[in-house]
């Protein structure tokens, strides 16, 4: 306990403590290290910069090139429409899976089982092929007989196969995802829905689902992110997005890596815009989980300059 | 079967339960539960951990399947339907409207965390009952304003007490109308200066005759409210009378032992 006559005294000392300037501990270790990352960093870019094959030139010329650009929109294109129907599907079989049917949760056990132990490559290949089959089988298919090209090359048929072979594949990556959110939700929440007499379709999409959203929406991200760069593949079905345009550029005019440059330039910038998306969609699904969010990039800025001119204020 | 007649439908019992049993695999949790439940009476149960009290709350709502015995509700059968002299099982979709007769409240509230108060409330009737959002939302904030939240409407579970998210649990069973209310120790998770507001919101629907079957650890409530009180012991009735009559003068040993630890 405090002696209130030298609490009073003390008082003014008390309420400013003077801060602390000690001698920082030196790390040679750090900047012997450094001076080495330093070092091959900087021979990197001179040989990148200097090298006369890379035609640096070339890659600032197709860079924006109108057929590139079209190849960026496609490939924006077909990762939308194959994470649409990746997650649409993953739900489907997530619920599936969940279900008390065993027939009914055997289907999504084989259909993941099946697309995730075959490779993404030889499923593209395979729907891009089936058309051939499927008109001499004559097999019916749920698209409709306008769906049966006359030219296997057609752009839709590519542009089907396309998506058929990353959706469907992507469906039975996200099933995982999704179950693994549904499985997060307290059991309580489907106990308290099933008391109000609410049937398990509805208690799944009313109550469990939304609050799986902050399991399965952080993982699609990376999905998204690593879908973008699947899309890829589709350029051995002759599929013209990012990777093929470049192809059919550089086939022509012999530039093999300064395409190739130019298509990881627009993949890398493609994939930080989603990377900054992801951490901005992140936090916003960890609120109620964490008490005080950690700052992001641009207030901690802030709050270093703001330090920065305080000190030279004082 | 014959229609019952005025005079036997008049006595007929809220609940009934003749030898129920349940069994987890080869732990028999339930072995014979025999009580009645008259409409209108708040029935107490009371008993050590473990001892089957919220497996046999459970089996009245078809939570968990009855595996012996005979359990009625209001006269129905709870999870069968009797027909040709065998029991056949209920579709989902009967006992679902079942249970949309029974309102439970849980020691651990389970409100739905992503809705506000009034979305907890309004939920279950506005996609189960044939009624307008507006008339839901109406009696969704009087029974809010019933259990003293009518300023906490639109404020999510996460920022408020235990002891008014269970209020809020309250009002949400409620708003499905059910006839029959099933609590299971909705005080145990509460700080103690919170257990009276709740207990308080459960003797006003005693008061309006709810019939309410109360799991509960707060002997004064039941002593004060309850109309019947059970003791139960290894999934046995071991004990049972008036409240007043089992907490002050108990019969058995077990059940003075229990007291002995809870008073
Ligand atoms: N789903 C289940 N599977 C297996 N055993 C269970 C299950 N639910 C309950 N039990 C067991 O049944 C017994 C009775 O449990 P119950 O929850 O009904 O007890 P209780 O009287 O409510 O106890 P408490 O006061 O702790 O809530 C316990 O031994 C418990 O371990
Ligand atoms: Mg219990």
């Amino acid at each position: 306990m405090d002696d209130e006559g030298a609490g009073v005294a003390e008082a003014p000392a008390r309420s400013r403590p003077e801060a602390i300037r000690a001698v920082p501990v030196r790390h040679p270790g750090r900047w012997v290290s450094g001076a080495i990352v330093l070092v091959v960093a900087a021979q990197l870019i001179h040989w990148f910069v200097t090298n006369k094959e890379l035609k640096l030139g070339t890659v600032r010329h197709y860079l924006f090139d109108h057929s590139i650009l079209v190849g960026v929109g496609v490939t924006l294109e077909l990762t939308a429409v194959a994470m649409i129907m990746g997650v649409i599907i993953g739900v489907v079989l997530a619920v599936m899976r969940l279900s008390r049917n065993p027939i009914v949760a055997g289907g999504s056990w084989l259909y993941v089982w099946f697309f995730r132990g075959t490779p993404v490559l030889v499923q593209l290949l395979f729907w891009y092929n089936l058309p051939t089959v499927a008109r001499s089988l004559s097999l019916g298919i749920p698209f409709g007989p306008s769906w049966l090209p006359q030219n296997p090359k057609d752009l839709i048929t590519a542009f089907i196969a396309a998506c058929l072979g990353l959706g469907l594949n992507e469906g039975a990556y996200m099933a995982e995802i999704v179950r693994a959110g549904i499985l997060s939700v307290d059991e309580g929440q489907v106990e308290a829905a099933s008391a109000l007499g609410m049937p398990r379709l509805l208690s799944m999409r009313r109550i469990v689902l939304p609050q799986a959203m902050r399991v399965i929406i952080p993982p699609t991200g990376n999905e998204t992110i690593s879908m973008l760069k699947t899309t890829s593949l589709a350029s051995v079905i002759a599929f013209p997005e990012l990777l093929y345009t470049a192809q059919i550029i550089y086939s022509r005019t012999y530039e093999t890596i300064p395409l190739l440059l130019t298509a990881s330039i627009w993949y890398l910038f493609m994939t930080s815009v989603l990377s900054v998306g992801q951490y901005y969609l992140e936090r916003r699904f960890a609120r109620g989980a964490l008490r005080e969010l950690p700052p992001t990039p641009g207030q901690r800025i802030r709050r270093w300059v703001a330090l920065r001119r305080g000190r030279a204020l004082t | 079967m014959s229609e019952p007649t005025e005079a036997q439908a008049a006595v007929r019992p809220m609940v009934h339960s003749e030898g129920v049993e349940k069994w987890f695999g080869r732990l028999q949790v339930l072995q014979g539960i025999d009580l009645q439940v008259k409409p209108r009476e708040v029935f107490c149960i009371i008993g050590p951990s473990g001892s089957g009290k919220s497996t046999f709350l459970r089996c009245i709502n078809h939570l968990e399947k009855v595996d012996a015995g005979r359990l009625t509700v209001d006269g129905q059968l709870v999870g069968y339907q009797e027909r040709g002299g065998r029991l056949h099982e209920l579709p989902d979709k009967e006992v679902c409207r079942r249970r949309e007769e029974i309102g439970m409240v849980f020691q651990r509230f389970n409100l739905f965390p992503h809705m506000t108060a009034l979305g907890n409330v309004m939920e279950a009737p506005l996609r189960l009952k044939d009624e307008n959002k507006a008339a839901v939302r109406e009696r969704a904030t009087a029974l809010l304003r019933r259990v003293g939240l009518s300023d906490k409407l639109n404020v999510y579970p996460t920022q408020l007490s235990g002891g008014q998210q269970q209020r809020v649990a309250i009002a949400r069973a409620l708003a499905m109308q059910p006839k029959l209310m099933l609590f299971d120790e909705p005080t145990s998770a509460l700080d103690p200066e919170l257990v009276g507001e709740v207990l308080e919101v459960m003797r006003g629907l005693a008061e309006d005759g709810m019939t309410m079957i109360v799991v509960t650890h707060e002997m004064g409530f039941a002593r004060e409210v309850g109309d019947a009180l059970v003791f139960m012991d290894q999934g046995q009735v071991v004990e049972t009378g008036s409240p007043r009559d089992v907490i002050s003068d108990p019969q058995h040993e077990r059940t003075r032992s229990f007291l002995s630890k809870v008073l």
